[in-house]
């Protein structure tokens, strides 16, 4: 018989600590979609997307009844359709966005992601027609996420891809005016982007994935931040292990659902991601766990050494419960997602600056971050090779998914509803970088590339 | 397979016997039972084997038993054992 505690404890988790499975991601490869026939390439896409994953969100709802653990997500990654199209045209990546929207829209999956290229060296004809349809794809559909690789350890940072990337992410603001700029929400520019992230915006089926596979996104900051109180005043060896069992048990949970769905669609399971997923309700918060360990509020001086302790042991305790983790696998700590981290940037405590050093030591960026509308393209590009510098010289994943919100400023707050959350527009510096990131070419890769 | 429903709330007079005709009814086979009481809360685990169940689905038992937590103000759920023997067993 199981132990009444260890199932009371699961219970408790489930209805008291937001525990759920934050997202179950069926990966499609499109590559045998190709067509130099734009109709016949886009019937094939709708086609294929349509059929695979049919049974995916049956099949989830089914796990959820059956196991009673939430699965808050169903969604679609394909194969970055800059590689699937490689002759279109701007205006034939929109359709084909759209066509991603019908699909998606037919399956009720919530979000499809794969609009995306790496252009991390340089960029093909098709990953520029692709990236220049960005705003318009995305101000035109609602579930489709975009995401462009411009800088890697091996590769260095593509600066006329950053640069870019600004001015595209400052029109994808105004062509999204009326909601709050939501289509810069869905959208992310990476260094060292993973080919198997079941988390939107940035979920794609890389080239070396097989035809379909099941990938799934943990969460549960709710059941540390609860574990981490309840450890009371301990000390860090103590803190430490503490993270570890709850994330090996909430990772637990992971793989079996990955494995199950795996079975039921008669898909190969990939991986399952460790990251800490918060979301904008109460109690669900990243930043609750940090001020738990001892901080007055998140983004107080502490705030780096307390979330590298917390990423470290999540991944400790998640990789023994999971045969094969990938993704992005780090706490998240996205500003508009996460009601502390909101009341944080409120209170004055959380700068851009702090959430910058915080991405150091985390998955996976500058996320949800709102800054005034009328930044400039350079200012945007300016944070973007920041942050992405970071990801390049640590060898690590990062990313930026910044919103300028269109006719607002600092001080008022930017909605965009459901698991996006809300935001209140930080603040940013006012002296120009235009003249560097102006500059073009590459920064070359760092010296550690070199380890063969 | 076997799930584990579990009963929680204030404690109340005649609820295990309702879960368990309502067992009986859907031909499901109580293994184990074992209760406490936690922060003054009534919470019973009960082991079921569903092998047994008559032409009706897992969905309709774990619907039936949530109707009855309702009616009577405590939170029952229906759970596959797996999930505790992922979490709680290496």
């Amino acid at each position: 018989m199981l132990n009444i505690q260890d199932v009371l404890e699961t219970v408790r988790m489930i209805r008291e600590e937001n525990l759920d499975v934050r997202t179950v991601t069926m990966g499609i490869s499109l590559f045998d979609c190709v067509s130099d026939d734009r109709a016949r390439l886009e019937s094939k896409i709708y086609d294929k997307l349509t059929k695979t994953a049919e049974r995916l969100v049956p099949v989830a709802e089914e796990i959820e009844a059956e196991y009673g653990i939430p699965i808050v997500n169903k969604r679609i990654s394909v194969t970055p359709l800059s590689l699937v199209a490689p002759g279109a045209s701007s205006e034939d990546f929109v359709r084909l966005a759209e066509v991603l929207q019908r699909a998606s829209s037919s399956l009720g999956v919530n979000f499809i992601g794969g609009y995306s290229a790496f252009v991390q060296k340089g960029m093909t004809r098709g990953a520029e027609a692709l990236i220049a349809s960005i705003p318009e794809a995305l101000a035109v559909t609602e579930n489709v996420c975009s995401s462009v690789n411009v800088a890697s350890t091996k590769a260095g940072i593509n600066m006329d891809a950053v640069l870019l990337m600004g001015q595209i992410v400052k029109e994808t603001s105004l062509r999204t005016a009326d909601r709050d700029s939501l289509g810069c929400a869905k959208l992310v520019v990476f260094a060292n982007m993973p080919e198997d992230n079941p988390f939107m915006a940035g979920a794609v089926h890389g080239i070396g994935e097989p035809d379909s596979v099941i990938n799934v996104g943990v969460s549960g900051p709710g059941v540390v931040a609860a574990a981490v109180r309840e450890a009371g005043n301990c000390d860090f060896s103590t803190l430490a292990e503490t993270v570890k069992r709850i994330a090996f048990k909430i990772t637990r949970v992971g793989q079996l659902v990955a494995t199950e769905a795996a079975k039921r669609l008669g898909v190969p399971y990939g991986i399952v991601d460790l990251s800490l997923a918060p979301t904008p309700a109460a109690g669900d918060s990243v930043a609750e766990i940090l001020e738990n360990m001892g901080l007055e509020r998140c983004g107080t001086h502490g705030t780096t050494a307390a979330l590298a302790l917390l990423n470290d042991a999540v991944k400790k305790g998640g990789v023994m419960a999971s045969g094969h983790v990938g993704g992005l696998s780090g706490a998240f700590i996205p500003v508009s997602e996460d009601r502390g981290m909101i009341d944080a940037v409120k209170a004055g405590t959380l700068s851009l600056q702090k959430l910058e050093a915080m991405t150091a030591v985390c998955s996976v960026g500058l996320d949800m971050i709102a800054v005034p509308g009328d930044t400039t393209a350079e200012t945007i590009a300016g944070i973007i090779a920041d942050e992405i510098s970071i990801g390049v010289v640590n060898n690590k994943t990062t990313a930026v998914r910044l919103i300028p919100v269109a006719g607002k400023g600092v001080g008022e707050v930017a909605n965009f509803g459901g698991l996006l959350g809300y935001a209140p527009i930080m603040d940013l510096k006012a002296e120009s970088c235009a003249t560097f990131v102006n500059r073009g070419g590459r920064i070359p890769a760092p010296i550690h590339s070199l380890r063969n | 397979m076997k799930a584990v429903i579990t009963v929680i709330g204030r404690d109340k007079v005649g609820i295990i016997a309702t879960v368990s005709v309502a067992c009986s009814g859907f031909g499901v086979n109580i293994v184990d039972i074992s209760q406490t009481v936690l922060d003054g809360y009534f919470a019973m685990i009960m082991l079921v084997e569903l092998g047994g169940m008559k032409e009706s689905s897992f969905l309709e038992f774990s619907a039936a038993l949530k109707k009855i937590g309702e009616e009577n103000a405590v939170d029952i759920r229906v759970m596959h054992e797996d999930i505790f023997n992922s979490m709680h067993r290496i």
